[in-house]
């Protein structure tokens, strides 16, 4: 479904040129759900942005569906393939937007018809009702609004959706609920998915594989039976793994 | 000994829809020991943890039965008493050491002036100590970053600048609110060996307000689970995995765990009795049990 070779993502010119991402590599079967984890400037956002076409300032090779992608403008049937979800529900809608508006728009974009019945499907996907329609963002908690959210990107009725820390701005409570939905989703639309974050059991619960990411590089590719076991090769990802059981007495 | 009691202290907000109460009854006893206090977004853990400090803003209201810092009555000071107070012997660490730092000011300049403005005495003397602070906090070039600005500094290490410059009057009590969430897990360790250690050197109490609840079991030595404005349990931090109150098992089940895979998260049914029902707790009067 996606194949990343030799990717490189760079940032300002030189000498002030950052090189953000360096020689990434990672194929993602079609249906699998796969992991990017990291901490915080290891590249792995950046990664899923290239993919998106958010950043055009990279190289390398980059296949959805078998077809290489273009390195600036994207199509629309790209877009069709592909959607994004991002970190924070806060931000990533339109304040003066209503959930109708910022459903229509998206179906709109994709010359979708029978707009009325999609926005009600839509709705009862991502477990909302239909009541939600004529809201506004302020009006909604923050695991509503990732539904709206993903509810946007489902538009589209994609095949490869992106999702960056989709529950790091949540309780814990609700990033159960979102989840459980995230899950639902694959499985009734035969979704695949790509999912950075930074909490290796939320990535040890959501995906198949995973990859590890250090300062720009790929340091390790595992499954997730490997995290689990412990079991990973190099000594980064064992120092990660041991920092996330969290805290030990000095 | 007890540095801070604090007994039905209450928060409200008056709004179109009549009075909101963020924290509703809140009663605890602080020593020389690492209190936890836990809840989800909106649980007034944070609010809690403002009205000890006086920084609840009119229209705002606090009220309480009590509130002392060492016997000593701290609820509703005047702005000038309550000035002796915050930043000497109460100190609050924020979440974000971006929105805390001065932007347009050097970092050696704003622990000086943070320490002289408490502890007075010669510049000289206040450099020197930032100095020491920041050796302190583990920074290995205090010189370097003396001089630097906050931009120039990754999100680690102005925490830790700040835990610097709030420790340098030597509080009594330190208020941690979300002190790590923003930082990476490596970088996390780091600056909760620091608070961990300025606790057992110096017999400071500390407050760590937080919504990761396996952190504060591994952290603290007691945890307060705030649900609505109210604590429904309070528990030695490492009995947390054996919580009784329906809402503390429900969030701990909700949360994915590497060592136990399942297909689903059980998802939190909040019951409205949580509300206003019993809290589970040991008598108020019994002093400090997970502490020293």
């Amino acid at each position: 479904m996606l194949t990343v070779e030799h990717l490189n993502v760079w940032f300002g010119h030189p000498p002030a040129r950052v090189d953000a991402v360096k020689d990434a590599g990672f194929t993602v079967a079609p249906g699998e759900s796969f992991g990017l984890v990291g901490e915080s400037g290891s590249g792995k956002s950046t990664i899923l942005r290239a993919i998106a076409g958010l950043i055009d300032t990279w190289s390398g090779r980059i296949e959805v569906a078998g077809q290489p992608v273009a390195a600036r403008r994207r199509d629309r049937a790209f877009y069709k393939t592909v959607q994004m979800v991002f970190q924070d529900p806060y931000a990533s809608l339109h304040p003066r937007h209503s959930v109708d508006a910022v459903l229509s728009e998206a179906l709109r974009l994709q010359g979708m018809d029978d707009i009325d019945r999609r926005i009600a499907r839509l709705l009862d996907d991502v477990g909302l009702g239909r009541g939600f329609r004529f809201r506004y963002p302020h009006q909604l908690s923050g695991g509503q609004r990732q539904r709206v959210a993903i509810a946007r990107a489902l538009a589209a009725e994609p095949r490869l959706l992106l999702l960056d820390e989709p529950t790091s701005a949540l309780d814990v409570s609700v990033q159960a609920e979102i989840l459980n939905l995230l899950s639902d989703l694959r499985a009734e639309h035969g979704l695949t998915y790509v999912m950075v974050s930074h909490d290796l059991a939320v990535v040890g619960h959501m995906c198949d594989r995973l990859a590890v990411m250090q300062q720009g590089r790929i340091v390790e590719v595992m499954t997730v039976e490997d995290l689990r076991r412990g079991a990973a090769r190099q000594d980064y990802t064992r120092q990660l793994i041991a920092a996330s059981a969290g805290y030990q007495r000095a | 000994m007890t540095l801070l009691s604090v007994r039905n202290l209450r928060v409200t907000f008056p709004t179109r829809q009549g009075t909101f109460e963020a924290v509703r009854g809140v009663s605890f006893d602080l020593g020389r020991e690492r209190l936890g206090v836990v809840g989800e977004s909106g649980s007034g853990k944070s609010m809690t943890g403002r009205s000890i400090l006086g920084l609840v803003r009119p229209p705002g209201l606090v009220t309480a039965d009590r509130m002392q810092l060492e016997g000593q009555s701290i609820l509703n000071l005047p702005e000038r008493k309550m000035r002796k107070i915050r930043g000497r012997r109460i100190s609050m660490v924020m979440q974000d050491p971006k929105f805390s730092l001065n932007p347009v000011m050097s970092i050696g300049d704003q622990i000086v002036e943070a320490y002289r403005l408490h502890a007075g005495g010669a510049r000289a003397a206040a450099r020197q100590k930032a100095l020491d602070m920041l050796a302190a906090v583990q920074i290995r070039d205090p010189e370097r970053v003396m001089q630097a600005y906050p931009h120039e500094v990754s999100g680690g290490m102005g925490q830790r600048i700040m835990i610097a410059m709030m420790l340098a009057p030597d509080p009594e009590i330190l208020i941690a609110d979300e002190p790590t969430s923003a930082l990476d897990v490596s970088v996390r360790t780091e600056v909760l060996n620091i608070m961990d250690r300025l606790v057992r050197d110096r017999g400071m109490g500390l407050i760590f307000i937080s919504h990761d609840l396996n952190l504060v079991a591994q952290f603290c030595d007691r945890v307060l689970i705030m649900y609505a404005g109210r604590i429904v349990e309070t528990l030695a931090a490492r009995d947390l995995h054996q919580a009784r109150h329906p809402y503390t098992r429900g969030l701990l089940n909700s949360l994915p765990r590497l060592d136990a895979p399942q297909d689903r998260l059980p998802v939190l049914q909040r019951q409205d009795s949580w509300r206003d029902g019993d809290p589970i707790a040991e008598s108020l009067e019994t002093e400090f049990p997970g502490g020293l």
